[in-house]
């Protein structure tokens, strides 16, 4: 799974993206993110507050609760500002 | 017509080009985005815009195809800019075309305000008491949420 991020979430993980095989109870985007909070301090803190983060899968909006698979390209991202 | 680019463009030469053989097209609107030199009572050195390749190009499709299915337009041109940029940069072009002026002008204004908070950009600031990231604004959502249709929600 092709995972990546943009913004401050970038930012505070330090890398815009990684390709993961996360364990089978991963099975939601919210769910991918609770994983990754245990990955590290910088994940952690990125994803602290759930309300200010937002997801696509496949280059698609998508909620937090959207379902992903092994092949997908998963972004989380802050609001956002284009114009 | 979308484009997602690090140069500067030309605003007279993209009307021209736009106009150039289609006489159909009674009035056009346009809006540019620019660099601010200040966020509050701070100054701001630069801007750099960070963007998701391969999504960005399918919003902004997305969002010129909304605009022509709404309104009767005979063209569309959304440039839109990343990299790093200075105060006065132009960031953003939107320029609708039509036979009549109230298509082109209710769709320019849609395609900025949707622009806003449906294009994935993301801002940095250089102020003067360190880099900030430019947060979402409650008004940008309010002006996005007004060309909601109720057939859409």
């Amino acid at each position: 799974m092709q995972v990546l991020y943009f913004g401050w979430v970038r930012a505070r993980i330090g890398i815009s993206k990684e390709e993961l095989s996360p364990p089978p109870e991963v099975t939601t985007v919210a769910s991918l993110i609770d994983w990754l909070k245990g990955r590290g301090d910088g994940y952690a803190t990125a994803f602290e507050d759930s309300t200010s983060l937002r997801v696509a899968v496949n280059q698609e909006i998508a909620q937090l609760d959207a379902e992903i698979t092994d092949g997908d390209e998963v972004a989380v991202f802050p609001p956002m500002t284009g114009g | 017509m979308i484009r997602v680019q690090t140069e500067d463009f030309d605003i007279g030469a993209e009307i021209g080009k736009m106009t150039a053989g289609n006489s159909e097209i009674g009035g056009l609107a346009s809006f540019v985005g620019l660099v601010r030199d200040y966020a509050g009572d701070e100054k701001i050195s630069s801007m750099t815009l960070e963007h998701y390749p391969g999504m960005t190009e399918k919003q902004l499709s997305r969002l010129e195809a909304e605009a022509r299915e709404r309104w009767d337009l005979q063209d569309v041109l959304i440039i839109h800019r990343y990299g790093t940029l200075n105060p006065g940069d132009r960031i953003v072009l939107v320029v609708t075309a039509s036979a009549h002026r109230e298509a082109s002008l209710e769709s320019c204004q849609f395609l900025i305000d949707w622009l806003k908070t449906k294009a994935p950009f993301w801002k940095l600031e250089d102020r003067e008491s360190g880099a900030q990231w430019v947060e979402s604004r409650s008004e940008d959502s309010v002006a996005a949420d007004k060309w909601v249709r109720v057939t859409d929600a």
